[in-house]
């Protein structure tokens, strides 16, 4: 079903991309955000045709002070934990209004979107029902792994040792104590068509993957690393760099699950050691060197079962 | 003409969203509102509906989805109870600030703990201050009239506020009763297609819900209380015009035999059929008891209360829930202060009664009036009296 929504399906190349922006200039992010980049590219490839339904966080919160806002797509923001749900009503109202003939028959990609707090902690279920009930809608976690909108608290996506002002590190703690959640393994075991991870250092890739996912009919999963100058401590000038290290080093890979099957979209074959993305970011200032090869082991282990599940696919 | 069937309540509520055409459904199950979603994905899977019947995965996303839908542009129904209920508190307040039309039938029920299914109006009650219109029905004919006139008026671009819809779970949700049901020509007549005012639109972008810095908050608030303030005019007008087609007059508050009454008993829901038999007793046996039910809540109906009161000197005020820590119950302390200072020899008193499910008599209602009327001879009463209470 992937193959015929995808027939016309032409990829953006540095030539081709889009002029169209859904967010304006003069928004309020931090000087070298990466959130607010990662979902700038995303949006540009779905185009001017679509609504977008915002959780609560820092993209909704620099794009939307009243009188101002940033947006040049319908837009709408309700809570924290709803995005998913929201979008939800608006493709289904959609739907029912077309067949009434009281709006134009017209597609209009229905976009969700979210930081990891509003996907993987307190958003999980009313993404879980979103995706199983099967709306035609596009779903967008931007990943910062961790709360900043409220002050870089952790959340199922800080990954493990690093520092936040609810895992700091000390005498009694290494930081974050456990290891991220992988929710592009969770949207995928719904069955839904289409989930992809991507970064803004690729941004063909990441612009690629979301014209796909807005072209697929039915749910499709994004999910956009997105570096925070702010919250992970590094230079506001470094965020694409660490977006790149984070692919080297194996620690956010980058593929597509389509119809359930793995396809790794950036192989690595000679991977940096993790060692060079964490030394460029406060938050992991003061993890030692056991630690360090702890997360080494942890990050080759799961790179390899991604291998293992991509070759699977590629053998079927 | 209309046909008059026997029905079971819970039914009644869903054809009359049915009847109104609505365009989305997202509801959660739970006791005792589950008949009404049955029978709602029941019409639309027999094509009786043309609506999306989307079966959400808790009563926060029912309540998310609609709002979302409202946004879009759809006529939008829900049903919810109790813990349900107290699950879409957070989307309550958002839901007016949005101003999303949605209609919501609340068939009332105590919270927990400990669960319990059964009726009272702690539900709405602590749901009270949201920004939603909130009617409260008696009876079956009354429950589906009510949903049909909460589309009428949410939708009124005067309005534009959510509605909630109350009736007392199982007491009346599960009840069957004679009940003229409306086609959906027949409600045509008096309910047109909603007009959005605003909508979510690629073709004409608009920006819904944005960040409200302290210079506008205020400002923001003040908008959803004007408007609910102002949505009274219309919430009769719309009762008004209800009755020109359809000969069913309804008015804020009812009255019953409160002509040459010294004592008033106040009521809510439909307990207050139980509380007539009582006042028709009291009657014969010579006390001057009348009855006033509020049929609308929010907006509290203050102007309407003071003329049904005038010139009466008790009132008993009876509360389904308790305001823990409180004045006593929200009903008593609100209908309390809202004749402060009016009227100078009149005494009110305050009952609760018949949480969770617990029976509530002739004879309760008998026993209120004549504590009522004992405490205004001494000239003082209790805090409020929680009626029947076992203290052992
Ligand atoms: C129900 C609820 N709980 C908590 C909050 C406070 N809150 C607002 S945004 C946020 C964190 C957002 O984190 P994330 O989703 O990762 O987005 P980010 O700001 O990092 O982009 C929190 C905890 C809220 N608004 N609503
Ligand atoms: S705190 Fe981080 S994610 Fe939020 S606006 Fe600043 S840089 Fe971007
Ligand atoms: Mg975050």
């Amino acid at each position: 079903m992937m193959d015929a929504a995808l027939k016309d399906f032409k990829r953006f190349t540095p030539k081709t991309l889009p002029k169209m922006e859904a967010i304006a200039q003069g928004h309020r992010a931090c000087q070298g955000c990466g959130e607010v980049l990662a979902l700038r590219m995303a949006l540009k490839a779905i185009g001017k045709n679509m609504i977008v339904a915002s959780a609560t966080g820092c993209m909704e919160i620099i794009t939307s002070p009243y009188p101002q806002t940033a947006w040049q797509v319908p837009w709408i923001h309700v809570a924290f934990e709803n995005a998913a749900a929201v979008a939800s009503g608006i493709e289904a109202a959609r739907k029912v209004l077309m067949r009434k003939r009281r709006i134009p028959r017209q597609r209009t990609t229905i976009v969700a979107m979210a930081g990891d707090g509003g996907t993987a902690d307190i958003g999980l279920q009313a993404l879980s029902g979103a995706l199983e009930r099967g709306h035609d809608f596009v779903y967008i976690c931007l990943d910062n792994e961790a709360y900043m909108n409220t002050g870089i608290q952790r959340s199922s996506c800080t990954p493990y040792g690093a520092m936040t002002t609810t895992s700091p590190p000390g005498k009694m703690s290494i930081g974050q104590h456990t290891w991220k959640k992988n929710v592009p393994a969770i949207a995928a075991a719904h069955g839904i068509p289409y989930v992809a991870t991507a970064s803004p250092a690729y941004y063909t890739d990441l612009m690629n993957k979301a014209k796909k996912a807005a072209m697929i009919k039915g749910p499709a999963y994004l999910h956009l690393y997105s570096p925070c100058p702010t919250g992970w401590r590094h230079a506001g000038d470094l965020a694409i760099e660490i977006s790149r290290l984070a692919v080297k080093t194996k620690v956010f890979p980058l593929y597509e699950v389509v119809d359930g099957r793995y396809i790794l979209t950036r192989k690595i074959k000679k991977p940096k050691p993790v060692k060079e993305y964490l030394k460029l970011q406060g938050r992991f200032r003061h993890l030692d060197e056991e630690t360090i090869e702890e997360i080494q082991q942890r990050v080759d282990r799961e790179y390899e079962a991604l291998v293992r599940k991509a070759a699977l696919a590629e053998a079927e | 003409m209309p046909k008059r069937v026997g029905m079971e309540v819970s039914l009644a509520a869903s054809e009359a969203a049915c009847a109104a055409d609505a365009d989305l459904i997202a509801a959660y199950p739970i006791t005792p509102q589950t008949h009404i979603v049955e029978h709602l994905s029941e019409l639309v899977a027999d094509g009786k509906l043309d609506a999306e019947f989307v079966p959400v995965e808790s009563e926060h996303s029912a309540i998310s989805v609609c709002v979302g839908s409202s946004a879009a542009g759809a006529r939008t129904f829900t049903a919810t109870s109790s813990q349900g209920l107290a699950l879409m508190h957070e989307i309550l307040f958002i839901a007016p600030a949005l101003r999303t039309p949605i209609v919501m039938v609340v068939a009332n029920r105590a919270l927990s703990g400990p669960i319990s299914i059964w009726n009272d109006h702690s539900d709405i009650m602590a749901e009270r201050d949201v920004g939603w219109i909130q009617t409260f029905a008696e009876n079956g004919q009354e429950v589906f009239d009510l949903v049909i006139h909460a589309f009428k008026v949410a939708e009124d671009p005067e309005v534009l506020l959510p509605i909630m819809v109350n009736l007392d779970g199982f007491t009346l949700s599960h009840v069957v009763e004679p009940i003229e049901i409306l086609s959906a020509s027949e409600v045509s007549q008096y309910l047109k297609p909603y007009k959005p005012q605003m909508v979510l639109d690629p073709k004409k972008p608009v920006t819904m819900g944005p960040v409200g810095m302290p210079e506008v908050y205020t400002e923001a608030r003040w908008q959803i209380e004007s408007l609910l303030r102002g949505s009274k005019k219309v919430v009769v007008r719309a009762w008004k015009e209800f009755s020109k087609h359809y000969g069913r007059t309804y008015k804020p508050i009812e009255t019953y035999r409160t002509r040459g009454a010294d004592v008033i008993l106040i009521t809510m829901g439909s307990v207050t059929e139980t509380a007539m038999t009582a006042v028709d007793g009291m009657r014969e046996k010579g006390i001057k008891v009348g009855l006033v039910r509020f049929r609308l809540w929010r907006p509290f109906p203050i102007e309407e209360l003071k003329r049904a009161v005038t010139g009466v000197k008790v009132l008993a005020v009876m509360d389904r829930a308790i305001s823990y820590g409180g004045q006593g119950g929200p009903v008593f302390t609100e209908v309390r202060s809202a004749l402060y200072g009016q009227s100078g020899q009149l005494q009110v008193f305050g009952f609760v009664a018949g949480l969770g499910g617990r029976d509530i008599t002739a004879a309760m209602f008998e026993q209120m009036v004549k504590k009522a009327i004992r405490y205004a001879k001494k000239g003082k009463g209790p805090l409020y009296e929680l009626m029947g209470v076992r203290e052992r």
